[in-house]
């Protein structure tokens, strides 16, 4: 038993190391820092909780974080809803080249974050796709520069997350439904039960499991996110589509608030870590 | 009747959705394709596509040279966290040792948290090493995010595998160097398949860290050497587009290709505890 125990550990050893080195102590020095006023400079002050009450009470912050909110309406709450929709309308059928359309309709998946933005960034622009559609069917009144607009740059950059993220879920819910035992939907037919009675007593249960992976996935996308936001807005204008992560980079890599930055992280941090655990133990503890 | 009816609207409804994705990757190739500085609208084919654009931004453009700092880093942090990855999910997967299950939730936090937590400390930890603007400041901080999920990866598989296999090699006296690598790793191969695949595109695909620890435009990668073109407000709009889908061909080809481990690898690599 002993020896087994001295050969696993030098089986995890390596990985281990590098993982301990280059992304558990950084997190943990990112925590340390959190407790410092430091420019990156100079030599840094204790503070003690400074950092998190003062970056609490930021309005900058604070509209950061509200921004996420948003986020997880665009990036989780509408592709979940639309993937469980179109996953049971097409699982009613057997369609041929369904394996086509998987293709293209996972691929934002693979497609770096970086030409995801560029490519909106055109489709938003004044003389973008978007507004060419809008002229096209004759609201012109409607067309403006999306990404610029005060109202409209945050739900527009918004979209993108569910551009980005329904084809995903759409994909994990149509592989659930083919796992979900066939004599269930025949059960429910024998008992006269429409499509959606048929969607809410049979598909929806059945797929717990499913929603908890997409809801995770997607939630843990929302409340990251920054590449979109650097390459299309830089989180402007104005504040407008500030988010947490962006303002972690600003802070510490622009205006040498390294102390703050790292509070916001820690504070990042244990949001997306509370938001996952609720999700996991939601959708488990019902089944 | 009523059913081909619906059969018809389940595949608008599909056609309409694969679209709406290749909208803005169409338009953003018609951008590329426009004659440099001619003013363009939204998605409109030029009359003469003007395919020199990507061998402009290529060489030009440094894409090459982005291209080429991409491909060194894949090269090394796929392999060595792969192997890295299967070491680990051996052991968790198929030994018990102490202090096993508290350690393997320690590893799964690199899956959960935001890079966003650690880029700080990092960038100058790493800078007192003289490890910014350099590769390996980036490959080690990759290759230690693509364990933490590498292990959980390839603990689940090694789990799946029957324990009657590996106690009859025991048996026969072989080492757990052997079992692994005569007996394990050939039923193995879809797995680390899957693994390998996913390390390529998140590798690929790295921005932040890229961003902040190679700020030296020699060794920045594609993603981080593009957002910081988006930067600078460049006019070559045409340039900059034929950049952008360079940057994307290699990771399209490699799902194009192993679509199955892709689409597998990134819905059940998903969190599950």
């Amino acid at each position: 038993m002993r020896a087994n125990s001295r050969v696993a550990y030098l089986y995890i050893l390596p990985g281990f190391l590098v993982f301990a080195l280059f992304v558990l102590m950084p997190l943990g020095h990112t925590a340390w820092l959190s407790l410092y006023d430091w420019d990156g400079i100079t030599l840094g002050t204790w503070t003690g909780l400074d950092n998190y009450t003062e970056q609490l009470a930021d309005p900058d912050v604070r509209t950061a974080f509200s921004h996420s909110m948003v986020f997880l309406f665009f990036f989780a709450a509408l592709p979940v809803g639309l993937g469980l929709v179109l996953a049971s309308v097409l699982s009613r059928f057997r369609l041929r080249g369904l394996g086509f359309f998987r293709t293209v309709i996972f691929l934002p998946q693979v497609v770096t974050a970086v030409v995801v933005g560029i490519a909106w960034r055109w489709m938003y622009a004044d003389e973008g796709t978007i507004n060419q559609l809008l002229s096209a069917v004759g609201l012109d009144g409607l067309a403006r520069a999306w990404l610029g607009d005060f109202t409209w740059a945050l739900p527009a950059l918004g979209l993108v997350g569910t551009w980005v993220m329904s084809g995903l879920c759409m994909v994990l819910f149509l592989a659930g439904i083919s796992k979900i035992d066939a004599s269930l939907y025949e059960a429910a037919r024998v008992d006269g039960a429409g499509p959606v009675r048929e969607f809410f007593a049979v598909t929806l249960p059945g797929l717990k499991q499913e929603m908890a992976v997409g809801l995770t996935l997607t939630t843990i996308a929302a409340l990251r996110s920054f590449d979109l936001v650097y390459v299309t807005t830089g989180g402007g204008p104005g504040n407008a589509t500030n988010v947490p992560g962006f303002e972690i980079y600003k802070l510490a890599f622009r205006q040498g608030a390294v102390g703050e930055a790292c509070a916001v992280a820690v504070m990042l941090t244990v949001l997306i870590f509370t938001v996952v655990l609720l999700i996991t133990r939601l959708l488990r503890e019902k089944l | 009747m009523n059913a081909r009816f619906e059969r018809l609207g389940a595949y608008t409804f599909l056609c309409l959705f694969a679209l709406a994705v290749l909208l803005p990757l169409f338009s953003i190739l018609s951008v590329a394709l426009q004659p440099q500085g001619a003013p363009v609208t939204g998605l409109s084919w030029p009359d003469d596509p003007q395919w020199g654009n990507f061998a402009r931004a290529w060489s030009t453009g440094s894409f090459g040279d982005l291209i080429t700092s991409s491909v060194i880093v894949a090269v090394v942090v796929v392999p060595v966290a792969t192997v890295l990855s299967v070491m680990t999910g051996y052991a968790f997967g198929t030994m018990r040792f102490r202090g096993s299950t508290p350690l393997f939730y320690v590893m799964l936090i690199g899956i959960v948290m935001p890079y966003e937590a650690t880029v700080v400390p990092l960038y100058y930890d790493l800078r007192q090493f003289g490890l910014t603007d350099n590769y390996l400041g980036l490959m080690l901080p990759e290759i230690g995010l693509s364990v933490s999920f590498g292990t959980f990866w390839m603990r689940a598989f090694f789990l799946s595998t029957p324990r009657a296999l590996i106690e009859a090699a025991r048996m026969d006296g072989a080492n757990s160097f052997t079992v692994l690598f005569r007996i394990l790793l050939p039923v193995a191969r879809p797995a680390v398949t899957t693994l390998m695949v996913l390390f390529f595109v998140w590798s690929w695909n790295e921005f932040l860290l890229s961003l902040v620890l190679l700020q030296d435009p020699a060794v920045r990668t594609a993603p981080a050497g593009l957002g910081l073109f988006v930067g600078q407000r460049t006019t070559d709009v045409a340039g900059l587009s034929a950049g952008a889908l360079i940057v994307t061909v290699p990771v399209v080809i490699v799902y194009l290709f192993l679509q199955r481990h892709v689409i597998r690898g990134m819905l059940q690599g998903a969190v599950k505890g």
